[in-house]
């Protein structure tokens, strides 16, 4: 009767009897579930080639066949957001996964154990002194820019911040009265790191890794903007707003739109992630 | 006097019930008065609605979460539910007055003593600079601190946990309120200081004739300082009355298991001399704990070393109960931490069957580990609630190989034994009461089947009638597996019930060893004796209904 099946089952029921969201959360949900598919689907949605260039059609405002004008070069705008979108889903999604998947371990090993705890977390305080975009830059200027190098770039400067949270989430679990009781049991370091402290961070680390992809979405487009990012002849919303500038008197809907997308995928994320820090917390679950 | 006189403190029909869209009721209308100069003590079990009462009076209830659906309080006839939160403020501190439970989070830990003190003249009273600070010294006075200019300067980690629940005393008594609300004021503090505290609050309630609702989950408590007695139990008063009265003669079966669940201080006749062989040997065992920095090292900076433990030694026996007792910060809990290995002794041999382990590392102390097992304070922490409780009594088991069968037949056995039903298994802890949690810790215990169970305050943070048959389960236990058990507890009552022997200690050191009934009857040093005298409600016997004294009618 009490097989790990039947166990499987009461962690599942468990996981489903999150409280259910508000209309502010569904919101966020559809738009973010909205620009992910615009991104993924770019090639069949666009009505032009982002990099189709036309020079009758440069600078004309919104109308029935460019739905939100034309830049410089004559460039359907529409088509250069949803190909924007692409990356940023990429870039952010990357930078999220990547931080954490380094920070994490690196948190655990800093919780545990004491002795490489100074070592680990003095390399951690040198990175976060370092302003995380002029890091970023520095790093895009030393290499060649391209996607990965970005991701990367944006991503060195996240990893402290994760390290630092999973390791103050370990050091605070370590002394509970259940992690001792494992000791007594009989459990090794290892299972307990897998069993008792590893699970103890994933509230705090979802949380985290959504704030980490809006952040690096923002970063992103600032390094574009900046003409430190990925090349210009990739349509990012970054690049888009950068080009955009120099005729801004004249169509400020090269900036207005990007800019706009930018803004509402950003704040999508982050009420996203207020969500769930707000399901995750176990006194706010006590109460539902 | 008039005999015409208006309660302080007047609750009528009070009902007080959640917000949100699936309202509970937590009171169901309780009634009861408080008159000037008389002491209420407000006693139940947690869950019974006492401190929302409190918040109540106070107007200090989250209202966005708990609101008063019905009733009246009346404060000497002026009803706080329908004040403006304006009166309400000036009636804090001015006619009404509370004290927490626990004194160092009720203050600012960064403002001196003195200035904090002195917010309250401020906040009631027009009173220059140097009139404030002469009425501080002077409420210090009344509430007997040492030295008030020195206190006045400190800040509150400076102080001891007694004078800062002074100090709490001495502000809200500031400016002499008409009614004193103290919620558990001494459950956090020794008993000997809660003795003293006890006694001030009763001092100065008769030299300023305020009314006082104390409340309390101790009889004990309840027996030294109460005038009437307010029995409350899942948001209804039970019964009311004076203190005698109702302790010699309740009226209702929920007061009685009440009454009947506190353990008597005097052991039972010690059950036949049985000298097992010894199990657990402990000698000179000492603990040292060095605070310091590397830095303050290399300037020559000799580190600050703590003795937690001082060359303690004991003996423990196969089948018997040996009970450390003693206040806070007196290593009790240090001895148990270092006979499980949770801490490494400074010197010192634990001796497992003649065999030391007191230095033994990876298999050596894994195979010790099987034998000894500890149940701790709250359950509430040492259940991981994140993982159903299958899996967290079979954790032990599997790392020494055992498989998943064969556990779970064991897990929905042992179940049984400690009283529970094996189809929660899968359940989460949060979905136990405390009282159930405390059960699966030691069914957690069992199933390592050990020789020797440590409880460390097992029942410490359990309700009395709870922590009755907490008590009972693990002696049943330890007679029918013959196991040999080292009991940490603060409570003398406690101790008397379940021990076979005793050891007193205090500041890390041993000051009294022997059987229960002999130490706790007779004790030697003057430390021991100070303990018994300061355990609350010594003058009851609770199992006689009467005073202490009267001679039991044969």
């Amino acid at each position: 009767m009490t097989d790990m099946i039947s166990v499987r089952a009461a962690r599942a029921r468990r996981l489903l009897a999150l409280p259910r969201p508000g209309w502010l959360t569904v919101a966020a949900i559809v738009v973010l579930a909205l620009i992910v598919l615009a991104g993924a689907f770019a090639p069949l949605l666009a009505p032009f080639e982002p990099t189709e260039l036309n020079s009758m059609m440069r600078l004309k405002p919104a109308d029935a066949t460019h739905w939100m004008g034309t830049d410089s070069y004559g460039r359907d705008l529409f088509s250069r957001v949803l190909y924007g979108a692409r990356i940023s889903m990429i870039v952010g999604f990357s930078t999220a996964l990547g931080s954490l998947a380094i920070g994490l371990p690196l948190g655990l090993i800093a919780g545990w154990f004491p002795l490489a705890d100074g070592v680990l977390m003095r390399i951690m305080d040198g990175l976060m002194a370092i302003p995380g975009i002029l890091l970023a830059i520095a790093v895009v200027a030393l290499t060649k820019a391209g996607l990965v190098t970005v991701i990367i770039a944006i991503m060195l400067p996240e990893i402290p911040q994760v390290v630092r949270l999973v390791r103050a989430r370990v050091i605070s679990v370590r002394n509970e009265a259940y992690v001792e009781a494992a000791r007594l049991l009989g459990t090794s370091s290892t299972r307990i790191i897998w069993r008792h402290l590893l699970p103890a961070t994933f509230g705090p680390m979802i949380v985290q890794g959504t704030y980490i992809y809006a952040a690096a979405i923002l970063t992103e487009a600032a390094l574009s903007f900046l003409g430190v990012g990925i090349g210009t002849e990739t349509p990012t919303w970054g690049n888009i707003m950068a080009e955009g500038r120099l005729y801004f008197a004249l169509t400020p809907s090269l900036v207005f739109w990007p800019a706009v997308v930018l803004s509402f995928c950003i704040l999508s994320i982050n009420i996203l992630g207020d969500a769930l820090r707000d399901s995750l917390d176990p006194k706010m679950k006590a109460r539902g | 006097m008039k005999a015409a006189l208006t309660p302080a403190l007047s609750v009528r029909n009070l009902h007080v019930a959640t917000t949100g869209t699936n309202p509970t009721e937590i009171l169901k209308g309780i009634s009861f008065d408080v008159n000037p100069g008389e002491i209420v003590c407000l006693v139940g079990e947690s869950g019974s609605g006492k401190s929302v009462t409190s918040l109540v009076a106070m107007d200090l209830l989250p209202k966005q979460e708990i609101r008063p659906t019905g009733g009246a309080v009346l404060l000497n006839g002026e009803d706080i539910l329908t004040a403006t939160p304006a009166r309400t403020k000036a009636l804090r501190g001015a006619e009404m007055a509370m004290v927490f439970q626990e004194p160092m989070t009720a203050l600012n830990p960064v403002l001196r003593i003195g200035l904090q003190m002195e917010e309250v003249f401020l906040a009631h009273r027009k009173m220059t600079g140097p009139d404030r600070r002469q009425a501080v010294f002077e409420a210090f006075e009344a509430v007997q601190l040492p030295n008030p200019p020195r206190i006045y300067d400190s800040f509150p980690h400076q102080l001891s946990g007694g004078q800062r629940q002074r100090v709490m005393i001495a502000m809200a008594l500031a400016l002499k309120p008409r009614l004193l609300i103290a919620d558990e004021p001494t459950t956090a503090l020794d008993v000997t200081t809660q003795k003293q505290i006890l006694t001030l609050i009763r001092q100065l309630q008769e030299e300023n004739g305020t009314a006082v609702l104390f409340i309390t989950h101790d009889m004990g408590v309840v027996v030294d300082i109460a005038d009437r007695v307010c029995v409350m139990r899942n948001g209804e008063v039970m019964e009311t009355g004076p203190v005698h009265e109702l302790l010699a003669a309740p009226k209702t079966d929920y007061t009685r298991s009440l009454l009947a669940a506190i353990p008597s201080l005097t052991p039972p006749e010690p059950a036949g001399e049985e000298r097992g062989d010894i199990v657990l040997e402990v000698s000179a065992l000492s603990k040292e704990f060095r605070l310091g920095n590397p830095l303050a090292r290399l300037i020559g900076k000799p580190d600050h070393v703590v003795k937690a433990v001082d060359e303690v030694s004991f003996c423990l026996r196969r089948g018997r109960t040996l009970g450390i007792v003693g206040e806070s910060g007196s290593g009790k809990s240090t001895v148990a931490r270092c006979v499980m290995r949770l801490e490494d002794p400074s010197s010192g041999a634990i001796l497992l069957d003649g065999h030391d382990i007191s230095t033994v590392q990876g298999g050596a102390l894994m195979r010790a580990r099987k034998r000894l097992q500890m149940v701790f304070q709250d359950p509430n922490r040492s259940l991981n609630p994140r993982i159903p409780i299958l899996e967290s009594l079979s954790e032990g088991p599997m790392n020494y190989g055992e498989d998943r069968t064969s556990i779970h037949a064991r897990a929905a056995e042992v179940m049984e034994i400690v009283g529970l039903d094996p189809t929660g298994l899968l359940r989460y802890p949060h979905q136990f009461s405390g009282g159930q949690r405390q059960r699966i810790a030691i069914a957690r215990a069992l199933l390592m089947e050990p020789e020797i169970i440590v409880a460390d305050e097992a029942v410490s943070a359990l309700d009395v009638s709870v922590q009755a048959q907490v008590l009972d389960l693990l002696d049943q236990i330890r007679r029918e597996r013959n196991l040999s058990m080292l009991f940490i507890t603060h409570d003398l009552r406690v101790a008397a019930q379940i021990c076979d022997e005793v050891m007193v200690m205090r500041n890390g050191r041993v000051v009294e060893m022997g059987p229960a009934s002999e130490v706790l009857a007779n004790p030697k040093h003057p430390y021991t004796a100070a303990l018994i005298d300061a355990a609350p409600g010594r003058s009851w016997d609770f199992v006689a209904g009467q005073p202490v004294g009267i001679p039991v009618p044969s």
